[in-house]
């Protein structure tokens, strides 16, 4: 195991209305992944951000970044880290460039127009430098964020529901960032309601609700661990009820009852299928289609929650 | 200390006052011609003269400083209160700076515009009246210490307000009307005895003073009470602030 670049105990953060926000948090990322922290709304995913960013007063526990201590050298820790916001905050009068200069100084950097010219190339917004923030499109504003977080060439990327809102083609295009990004060493947290985003992009997903950190684990490891098949049998004759010597294998019906419904585990020795296919022949029931459908992250996702009680 | 950053927020917060130089520039100008036609011609034709003074060259001082006063504490308290407002404090309070190097950006800033201004009004006062200067080096000291350290009250203001009429409040209900009273177009020997000394406890008072002493060699208080009175502002000021950034208050979580 890698050290990790950012390493996070027992974080405790309650707000002055009482509300607590984070219990007892412990994480660790890894350097150079893509790691996905999925939550519902008022999970604590933003204050989990903000913790490790500054931008939120930790009440307890310990926050380093690649070693150093977010609060007692919060200028090194803060230094590595680019953030973009979940909304879309600029100032609507200054001209594109002239935020991202603005950015890049803010962290401390000397002046590099190379650079800066590279990140708005790469993000498609060099035609649009001379222009001022508020004439651009949602899109657009939303890659200016992106340039002003990347302007300083930070280690670690933190990305808040970076593509919500935003449609499908810009989204992919945001995707093609994150992972050019990730090729060059660069840390990627990001937060999503988009499971579709997780399943695509991370290394690693996270589970936050009501504060805790349900779940930390490799996507591929999660899904195979948690993610079981389903088979539909669809049948030529539909049945009023489950035949009794079908009973054993726990299937399901559907409403009309054309279709029998199969779940079955793939990291099992025995998936069963065969001797169902010739338990349902010795029925006399006719099929007519067989299909089989991989749980999705996101049925993961709902299942974890519901087993939380959160949903 | 990272000068960086201190730079970054400096040249963008003048780039703002840049921006809109037509009406950082005209406002002033055209405001002092206008005391100038009101207090100098019109009421100073009545008014000869004020402690061995022309009037029209004894209100120049108060006229700076009351301009001084409001444009340090507006510039100051909308610098930092358009951030948080349109949400882009994000920024800089997850930058690697510290609340020092924060308050010298911001505060140095609308300290320099409102320092400009001052400097634009007492150009603009020449064309109107004879200004001569007894003491050059403290009155550009007194005006720099009033830009700074009622930029740092402006500050504050802007991190406490929580909208637009909040941050217009201050300035309006408590600047202006001290600056008004605190000597800006009178001698203090001029009000009755109660008023004088009611007046000693209005602190513009101490800054109009000071100020006109540097032109005229004259004062309503000891020069000295003066510079302990703008010295004790700014240090007050600056405790306020770091309290502000130590406890997060308004602006962190």
């Amino acid at each position: 195991m890698q050290d990790p670049i950012i390493s996070i105990e027992g974080l405790h953060k309650v707000y002055d209305s009482g509300f607590t926000a984070l219990a007892d948090v412990d994480l660790e990322i890894q350097r150079g992944e893509i790691f996905a922290l999925l939550g519902p709304n008022g999970a604590g995913k933003t204050t989990l951000i903000s913790a490790i960013c500054g931008l939120v007063r930790q009440t307890s526990g310990k926050i380093a970044v690649d070693g150093h201590d977010t609060l007692e050298d919060f200028r090194k820790a803060r230094g590595m880290i680019g953030l973009v916001p979940q909304e879309v905050s600029l100032e609507p009068f200054e001209k594109v460039l002239n935020t991202i200069r603005f950015s890049r100084g803010l962290f401390g950097k000397p002046a590099d127009e190379s650079h800066l010219e590279s990140i708005l190339r790469e993000l498609s917004l060099w035609d649009k430098r001379d222009s001022r923030t508020s004439q651009l499109s949602g899109g657009m504003q939303r890659r200016v964020l992106i340039a002003k977080a990347l302007a300083h060439e930070p280690e670690i990327l933190f990305l808040d529901e970076p593509t919500a809102g935003v449609d499908v083609e810009l989204r992919k295009a945001m995707w093609d960032t994150v992972n050019r990004l990730r090729e060059r060493g660069v840390t990627i947290i990001l937060t999503t309601h988009y499971i579709e985003e997780a399943e695509a992009m991370a290394d690693r997903i996270g589970i936050i609700s009501k504060g805790r950190i349900l779940l930390v684990e490799n996507k591929k490891d999660l899904m195979a661990r948690l993610g079981g098949k389903q088979m539909t049998i669809e049948l030529v004759e539909p049945v009023d009820t489950i035949p009794d010597n079908l009973a054993p294998f726990g299937l399901g019906r559907s409403e009309d009852g054309h279709e029998l419904i199969y779940d079955y585990d793939t990291t099992a020795d025995r998936s069963g299928i065969a001797s169902l296919l010739s338990a349902i022949s010795s029925e006399g029931l006719k099929v007519k289609d067989v299909h089989t459908r991989q749980s999705s992250l996101e049925d993961i996702f709902v299942g974890l929650l519901h087993e939380d009680g959160a949903s | 200390m990272n000068f960086h950053a201190i730079a970054s927020i400096y040249r963008f917060e003048m780039s703002r006052f840049f921006r809109t130089i037509g009406q950082s520039v005209v406002s002033p100008v055209l405001s002092t011609s206008l005391y100038f036609v009101v207090f100098g011609a019109a009421i100073g034709s009545r008014i000869q003269e004020v402690d061995g003074l022309d009037y029209g060259a004894f209100i120049v001082p108060g006229l700076i400083m009351l301009t001084i006063l409001t444009q340090s504490v507006s510039n100051a308290a909308f610098g930092i209160y358009f951030p948080k407002f349109i949400g882009t404090i994000y920024e800089v309070l997850s930058a690697p700076i510290s609340f020092v190097e924060i308050v010298i950006g911001y505060v140095g800033a609308a300290a320099t515009k409102s320092f400009l201004i001052g400097v634009i009004i007492y150009i603009t006062a020449n064309f109107f009246v004879d200004l001569p200067v007894s003491h050059p080096f403290w009155m550009l000291a007194f005006m720099l210490l009033t830009c700074i350290s009622f930029a740092l009250f402006g500050f504050i203001i802007g991190i406490w307000a929580e909208n637009f009429e909040q941050l217009q409040l201050v300035p309006l209900l408590v600047i202006t009307p001290l600056a008004f009273l605190g000597g800006a177009f009178y001698s203090l020997s001029m009000l009755p005895p109660v008023w004088q000394t009611i007046s000693l406890f209005n602190p513009v008072v101490y800054l109009i003073s000071g100020f006109r002493w540097a032109f005229f060699d004259q004062a309503d208080v000891p020069v000295v009470a003066s510079l302990l009175a703008v010295a004790a502002f700014m240090l007050l000021c600056l405790g306020a602030i770091a309290l502000i950034f130590r406890t997060g208050w308004k602006i962190r979580a």
